[in-house]
């Protein structure tokens, strides 16, 4: 008999130490590592080819012989600020999602999904054609106008939604669900309504934000969304343990020690604040806050003090690669970032849901 | 020294009154069963003395306080709550669960704590299980468990506290069900107070020294299982006709029920 059994505990099945490990101590390593590979891939790659031999010249980390004013002025303005901010949205995404499928104990939950990207589109739509016709076309929007009116969109989209689901000290979970559907799809008819007196300019900016994207990326824009990532960060430890026991229901949570209506209020202020932050910066990009944190919780559990930080890593992982992959297969040209987590993200979903009920056995 | 005290308790919610003027005290230590019909205000007076809701009117103390007065992560060690049903979303494994009564605390003591909690319930070798896949009562008795090492931990904190059980047998086979009650024994011995609502009035009496009788949301009578179960009470309160015997031993009474009557008003 062997030590194992002796000790009470039961013997795993066959592949699960691999799991183990990476459950364990090699999570965090694995995950970071993966992030450095793919960063690495990714400013080597580009419309504006540069060899990877090249790039610690470019950087100044090498002999400057090889190195070009080109090379440094692509890698430095344009490669690493949009490197950045794919890793920036990619972990706000995740981690938004995996926070609010934990709020609502449900792995399907997704911001965009309760209208809070919706409502934040919706603004930044609304700053397109009201602000063009406001400014009566004479000069361009400001650049900061489109980003404040997707956040102030997304942060109102969430207050309303409180309030509906609010009733004294308490919010009700599932009207929040409900009510947020009928607000996703509210927020689609005023795009419609947008999309249908936009002039064809306007439609342009309208479809580039709907589908998403991380062009333009500059380091002020990374500056001013770098705040909102350190904010979730610090969160994580607060609100992980609330999550935990909120998954076996408010009662018990409340039963266990959690202030549960103020770990609510963190929560929805933080999703709002995360979602918004990404909107604002590029547009819509669905199904990395489903796929990320849905993958994670089958290796690693769905205990978030990890979930929470590992989504944060992943999403930024796979949010950087798509981007790199949307600026690549067409080049020059870009496919919108936005379409390429749909396309890839939402078969992959599917192939998730049939494999868990084969679990399951349904 | 009573740790619990309620006094002219009343909860209504709307028009409808759940509670009417009920009172009682709990002694440290004592085992307390609650029953009643459906809809006699059993799981409400669970919810106020858990702290879960609040009193219209009346008094709640425990430990000294209103349960409102004291910050969840106090009240939970002072005293633990095991529901009904509780259904988790997420794969989860048994281990998980029942660490997570013991809130930030990790360490070897609470691995301690947890296997002793769950060979209590006799689920040992269970812990890598993920909860979704075990039967109802499995599950009910994982959380019984996680209950059990919160109030672990309450103890070494405070010293013993409160167990409030909602009908923690609904789901258990008849040896569990035994097992569960010689458990909350060991709880009760150890200086913690045990208030169970119970459905099954044989295992009330099996365990609990004291009953109280809630109907319609009033206090119907509150003793030792001898003097409140008995055929005249099973038959005002529940509407049944029964025979009412005593355990030759153990001197605890039995229900044997055997026809519905109309409820007298």
């Amino acid at each position: 008999m062997s030590d194992a059994v002796i000790s009470g505990t039961i013997p795993r099945p066959a592949g699960s130490r691999l799991r183990g490990l990476l459950k364990g101590p090699l999570l965090f390593p694995i995950l970071l590592a993966t992030l450095l590979i793919v960063v690495i891939a990714a400013t080597a790659v580009g419309g504006a080819g540069i060899p990877l031999e090249r790039i610690p010249a470019a950087l100044g980390l090498a002999d400057p012989v090889a190195m070009t004013e080109r090379d440094r002025l692509v890698l430095l303005s344009v490669r690493l600020p949009r490197i950045a901010i794919a890793i920036i949205i990619g972990a706000l995404l995740a981690a938004s999602g995996a926070i609010m499928q934990g709020l609502f104990r449900n792995p399907l939950a997704d911001p965009a999904l309760v209208g809070v990207s919706s409502g934040g589109a919706l603004a930044a739509a609304s700053a397109i054609v009201i602000g063009d016709r406001m400014t009566a076309h004479t000069a361009p929007l400001p650049f900061a106008v489109l980003p404040v009116a997707a956040f102030g969109g997304s942060l109102v989209t969430t207050a309303i939604l409180q309030r509906l689901a609010s009733r004294g000290r308490t919010t009700s979970i599932a009207i929040f669900l409900l009510a947020g559907l009928a607000i996703a799809a509210l927020a689609g008819a005023g795009i419609g309504l947008l999309v249908f007196v936009a002039d064809d300019r306007q439609l342009r900016d309208i479809t580039f934000w709907m589908l998403g994207s991380l062009g333009g990326a500059t380091w002020e824009k990374v500056s001013l969304i770098a705040p909102f990532l350190l904010v979730m960060l610090a969160a994580v430890p607060f609100i992980g343990r609330g999550l935990d026991l909120l998954v076996l229901g408010e009662s018990e949570a409340f039963h266990m020690g959690i202030a549960v209506e103020r770990l609510k209020r963190v929560a929805i202020v933080l999703i709002a604040a995360m979602t918004g932050a990404a909107v604002a910066f590029a547009g819509v990009v669905g199904f990395v806050g489903i796929v990320v944190p849905h993958l994670l919780r089958i290796v690693i559990g769905p205990g978030h003090r990890k979930l929470l930080p590992a989504s944060a890593i992943l999403g930024a992982i796979l949010l950087l690669a798509a981007d790199t992959a949307a600026r690549t297969i067409a080049a020059p040209a870009e496919v919108p970032i936005g379409v390429l987590t749909a396309l890839v993200g939402a078969p992959f979903f599917l192939v998730l849901l049939l494999r868990q009920r084969g679990l399951a056995g349904l | 020294m009573s740790v619990l005290k309620v006094q002219n308790l009343s909860v209504k919610v709307g028009a409808k009154r759940l509670l009417d003027g009920v009172s009682f005290c709990v002694a440290q230590g004592e085992t307390v069963a609650v029953i009643g019909p459906n809809g006699a205000g059993k799981s409400t007076l669970l919810r106020v003395l858990s702290g879960e809701i609040a009193p219209s009117s009346g008094t709640v103390l425990l430990g000294g306080r209103a349960p409102q007065a004291w910050q969840p992560r106090e009240l939970a060690l002072r005293r633990a709550v095991l529901s009904q049903h509780v259904t988790v979303t997420f794969p989860f494994t048994v281990l998980e669960i029942v660490r997570m009564g013991a809130g930030d605390r990790r360490g070897k003591a609470i691995d301690a704590m947890a296997e002793a909690a769950l060979a209590a319930v006799d689920l040992s070798g269970f812990h890598d299980r993920i909860i979704g896949t075990l039967s109802g009562g499995e599950q009910q008795r994982v959380h019984f468990a996680r209950v059990m090492v919160q109030l672990a931990c309450g103890e070494e904190a405070h010293g013993p506290g409160l167990l409030l059980l909602d009908e923690p047998t609904a789901s258990l086979d008849l040896r569990h069900q035994l097992d569960l009650v010689s458990v909350a024994h060991q709880c009760a011995a150890r200086g913690t107070t045990v208030i169970a609502i119970v459905h099954d009035l044989n295992l009330a009496a099996l365990m609990a020294e004291r009953v109280i009788v809630l109907s319609n949301g009033r206090l119907a009578a509150d003793g030792a299982p001898s003097q409140t179960i008995d055929d005249s009470t099973v038959a005002q309160v529940f509407g049944v006709s029964s025979a009412v015997g005593l355990m030759p031993q153990a001197g605890v009474p039995f229900v044997l029920p055997h026809r519905a009557e109309r409820l007298r008003a």
